[in-house]
């Protein structure tokens, strides 16, 4: 019972993480209605941003907040740059566009960095807590992905600029008509997006280890977590997030074993798509032709 | 005195298809203008030119300064809003929010809370459904929505594309008497897109009728209420 308890825990932890990556697909699906592949990879060279800015000495919280901060702009300047120009093409050539952004961050990371595997320092102390239960990482991450959640649902709750982007998200062309300028607020959508996705791969490198591939995985489980939910959906890319990363844990542990561990992504995914494609909180889009 | 709005020789349509052939014509302060027409000829395509979603070629001021070319952002924000075709409600957001949307723009947090119950004394079905989903509200009270919409910006000049449409009767009276009420509350102009020609020519003083794009009539409401043509072909009798 014990081990059960500690798998969920864990899993619970690694959940977050992938409700964090997958609430980031879920923003720029909603706005653009692209799954966007890069967004792994845009999390994996933040990763590395804070790897270079803690080995150059800054403490850990500062590199967080400066590379939540860089990441934020990057995710921007790719917005303005690489995605407006292709914004009423096709989606395959969205599509392309997005597994190019993919390559191109892995290279470079594997360039600058090369691809030997880094150890990325956790903030939280190593002894495990609540009784041996759970690393000190894992609460720590908990704990910060729904600091991150807590102050989204504020923003978009709350905020007069929140309530701009949803309503971007729902309908441009009226939102251009009570003056919101639309560009901004999916350019806005997209720096959001890259600072969630940083949080991710700094509170995730410390138990996948940093290498530029370090994202794949994850971002299927995210993928998994999104459809799970709903992909139109930020509460379902939440709680899909946790569902998975426990199911994940749970089912690696006592059934088939860590190896095949992935494996339970793809099965969400296809489990999903054949039964429920809306997912868990997804709206069913009915349109008359 | 410069007209609020004045628009001539406007060009505009949708890519190679043109639809309106230089037309001209002028809406007063605190004036009702309306575009009369049948299908097809060119009234919802004259509000979008106004506010900046097609491109344009000709004149249109707004109390004497060109909004010809600029965005539909940028128009907003000099005073016109905009009660689209099909209402643009935001159907997923609730009603008070739909609202606050209206006020976008806007930095004066009293004057919009002002307005916001202004709106609630116009329309109370609103108030009572503030907290729903507007894609819930009934076809009457979304429209009811998208005009309180538009004057939570607190505009100069109220584009109206069609507020009787698919309306009870009833309803449309009401809409119509409210906005009667704004043009001399609010000291707003509208210029009125309506398919309903008798109840425009009512509530109008200055009315233009649109054939395939182009002004085939226009002056002052009571004369086009006279005129044998008009009479015979829109208002049937």
């Amino acid at each position: 019972m014990e081990a059960f308890l500690h798998q969920v825990l864990s899993g619970l932890a690694t959940g977050g993480i992938y409700a964090s990556l997958a609430l980031a697909l879920v923003m720029i699906y909603q706005s653009t209605h692209h799954i966007n592949f890069a967004q792994g990879e845009m999390a994996m060279f933040s990763t590395y941003l804070a790897w270079t800015m803690i080995a150059a000495g800054m403490s850990w919280w500062l590199a967080f907040v400066a590379t939540v901060l860089a990441s934020f702009v990057i995710g921007l300047l790719i917005e303005r740059f690489l995605i407006r120009p292709v914004e009423n093409a096709p989606v395959l050539t969205v599509v392309i566009v997005f597994i190019g952004l993919l390559v191109i961050l892995n290279s470079v990371a594997g360039w600058i960095y090369s691809y030997t595997i880094k150890s990325f320092p956790s903030p939280f102390p190593a002894e495990p807590v609540l009784g041996g239960l759970m690393s000190a990482h894992e609460l720590g991450a908990i704990g910060v992905t729904l600091v991150v959640l807590v102050l989204l649902y504020v923003f978009f709750q709350f905020t007069p600029l929140g309530l701009a982007m949803r309503a971007t998200a729902q309908n441009p062309v009226s939102s251009r008509l009570v003056g919101i300028r639309v560009g901004w607020m999916l350019a806005l959508g997209w720096g959001l997006a890259a600072a969630i996705g940083a949080v991710a791969g700094m509170m995730i490198a410390p138990v996948v280890y940093l290498d530029p591939n370090m994202m794949s995985g994850v971002l299927l489980y995210a993928f998994a977590a999104a459809l799970l939910g709903g992909i139109d959906s930020p509460v379902g890319a939440v709680i899909g997030g946790f569902i998975v990363g426990v199911l994940e844990n749970v089912m690696g542990a006592f059934v088939i074993g860590t190896e095949l561990k992935l494996t339970i992504a793809l099965i969400v995914i296809i489990a999903v798509l054949l039964v429920r494609p809306s997912g868990l909180f997804g709206r069913v889009i009915v349109s008359r032709v | 005195m410069a007209s609020l709005l004045e628009v001539s020789q406007l060009h505009a349509g949708y890519g190679a298809l043109m639809v309106l052939h230089g037309i001209s014509f002028a809406v007063e302060e605190r004036g009702i203008t309306a575009l009369l027409g049948a299908n097809g000829a060119g009234k919802t395509t004259t509000l979008r030119a106004v506010c900046g979603m097609l491109k344009v070629r000709g004149a249109v001021t707004l109390s004497g300064e060109s909004i010809a070319g600029r965005s539909t952002e940028d128009i907003v924000r000099r005073g016109v809003a905009h009660v689209p075709d099909g209402r643009g409600t935001f159907l997923h957001l609730s009603t008070e929010e739909n609202l606050r949307l209206g006020a976008y723009t806007r930095r004066d947090r009293t004057g919009v809370a002002e307005d916001l119950e202004r709106c609630y004394t116009y329309f109370p079905r609103l108030k009572e459904r503030r907290a729903q989903q507007a894609g819930t509200l009934s076809g009457g009270e979304q429209q009811m929505l998208a005009i309180s919409r538009a004057l939570m910006l607190r505009p100069r000049l109220l584009l109206l594309d069609e507020p009787s449409f698919g309306l009870a009767p009833l309803v449309v009276q009401e809409i119509f008497r409210i906005m009667q009420r704004i043009r001399t509350e609010h000291k707003v102009g509208i210029l009125l897109v309506e398919q309903n020609a008798s109840l425009a020519l009512e509530v109008a003083d200055h009315a233009y009728l649109l054939e395939t794009g182009k002004v085939v009539l226009g002056g002052r409401a009571e004369d086009i209420r006279q005129n044998e043509a008009v009479r015979k072909s829109y208002l049937g009798y």
